[in-house]
């Protein structure tokens, strides 16, 4: 299933946080070879970790990390704007209805499917909070990986060749991407709206009385 | 019905506020555009003062202090330090205390919808901008639809303003527009369609409409027209 949450929130699920954390060094030390920062538990994190940003989490069944990816406002510190700005030509992204989406990872063997959930998630958060384009880095291999879930970002600008090419890229989600992307992940859009719900609320609440009067009954 | 000429005089006389009775003025006649019961801005600064603008009654702010409800209050509670905007039907009102909240804040009209967008500001500053109203669920979801995208937009030039206000604030340099921003916006102003700028600069719509998006919340505009006009007028771009 998919987690929407907070880092402040993540004590709620100790299990999930260690995995996905452990998850990030294999894939982005050991198989990406990134110079990122591993502590002594194994776990990778930045200083964007520090900012309380919003992580959509593929949680197995047995509570552990599947996929992951983690959201920023464009209108506070990013990476994109913090460190790649040359790519993009030069100055900076900035709207509060674009976010940032990094440290997008699969544990190793993960099914194929959820790197398309997670895709679904993404679609999740633009429709329910109006977002528009997510931006965020990305590794030459992981295009194969978009390819394949039906959501290849627009490229903003690269830098390095071949395997070592990293690029700034766009991602949008149109109403036809996002039923290519259910089919992918082998989810409905029921199902999806339902854990998107479950963590942020349910903003439409299909009844006669109004949600006050509820509440208050 | 709201009009985006209105709404952009509303937001050139906010950009040259110079207090904070400049800010009170601006969302008051928002409230008056947008025709719903209430809309407010309430910030922390970085030293941790609040301060707050807006149409809710002297007597519910009074009360509101008095009974210290940011303790309980779930707009608050499920808005802090977080940056995704909410409905609050969202949050969660199962507790006694958040119930009691409810009760009052309905006794005192603040209407029975309500829609808060959640700002984080540099060093700690964090603020909220809320619109309330008084109709159905079914009307609310068909406004907050069809206005959220400009309501987010609007409180964060709200929240511009009020930084801007904040004493000891070092004076910043305008807002610059990216190389990219600064070539569509021009080609923009030359009348080119957004296909034909695409088309000129070698790019996607898609990413194009990024290079908007970005362009028009640096020039504190809400469509591209009026970005194109700020942009011109600034002398950002010239063409």
């Amino acid at each position: 299933m998919l987690r929407y949450v907070y880092a402040e929130d993540l004590h709620r699920f100790p299990k999930l946080r260690d995995t996905m954390f452990r998850d990030r060094a294999d894939q982005f030390s050991a198989r990406l070879g990134w110079e990122v920062n591993v502590d002594e538990n194994g776990f990778e994190t930045d200083q964007y970790d520090a900012l309380n940003p919003l992580y959509v989490i593929w949680e197995m069944p047995d509570g552990t990390h599947g996929g992951s990816m983690r959201f920023l406002p464009t209108t506070g510190r990013t990476m994109i704007n913090e460190h790649f700005s040359h790519i993009m030509g030069g100055g900076t992204v900035e709207s509060p209805l674009v976010w940032e989406c990094t440290r997008f990872c699969l544990k190793r063997g993960a099914p194929a499917h959820v790197a398309a959930a997670l895709m679904l998630g993404g679609g999740e958060i633009m429709e329910g909070f109006g977002i528009v384009n997510f931006v965020g880095v990305f590794d030459a291999r992981m295009v194969r990986i978009y390819r394949m879930i039906g959501s290849s970002p627009d490229v903003l600008g690269s830098i390095g060749e071949g395997r070592d090419q990293i690029s700034v890229g766009l991602w949008d989600f149109t109403t036809e991407a996002k039923a290519k992307v259910a089919a992918r992940a082998g989810l409905t859009a029921e199902q999806s709206r339902m854990w998107f719900e479950n963590s942020f609320g349910r903003a439409v609440q299909p009844s006669d009385t109004n949600w006050a009067v509820r509440a208050l009954a | 019905m709201v009009t985006n000429s209105r709404l952009e005089e509303i937001l050139e006389r906010l950009e040259k506020a110079d207090g904070l009775e400049g800010l009170q003025s601006s969302i008051v006649s928002l409230r008056d555009e947008f025709a719903i019961d209430h809309l407010v801005y309430h910030w922390v600064d970085s030293l941790g003062a609040h301060s707050g603008v807006g149409t809710y009654s002297l007597e519910w702010r009074q009360k509101y202090e008095q009974q210290q409800f940011h303790r309980v209050d779930p707009v608050i509670l499920g808005c802090y330090q977080r940056f995704h905007p909410v409905d609050w039907k969202q949050l969660d009102w199962s507790t006694k205390a958040a119930r009691h909240f409810l009760r009052v804040a309905t006794e005192y009209e603040v209407g029975n919808q309500g829609y808060s967008v959640p700002i984080r500001g540099p060093n700690g500053q964090f603020a909220l901008f809320t619109a309330n109203h008084t109709c159905s669920d079914e009307e609310w979801s068909a406004f907050i639809e069809e206005h959220r995208r400009m309501l987010v937009l609007i409180a964060h030039y709200f929240n511009e303003k009020a930084l801007e206000l904040e004493p000891d604030r070092a004076p910043e340099a305008a807002q610059n527009l990216s190389p990219r921003e600064v070539d569509a916006m021009t080609l923009l102003a030359m009348g080119y369609s957004r296909a034909q700028v695409a088309d000129t600069l070698s790019i996607s719509e898609h990413t194009l409409r990024v290079y908007i998006e970005s362009a028009r919340f640096k020039l504190g505009a809400l469509n591209t027209t009026h970005a194109v006009a700020r942009a011109l007028s600034r002398g950002l771009i010239v063409v």
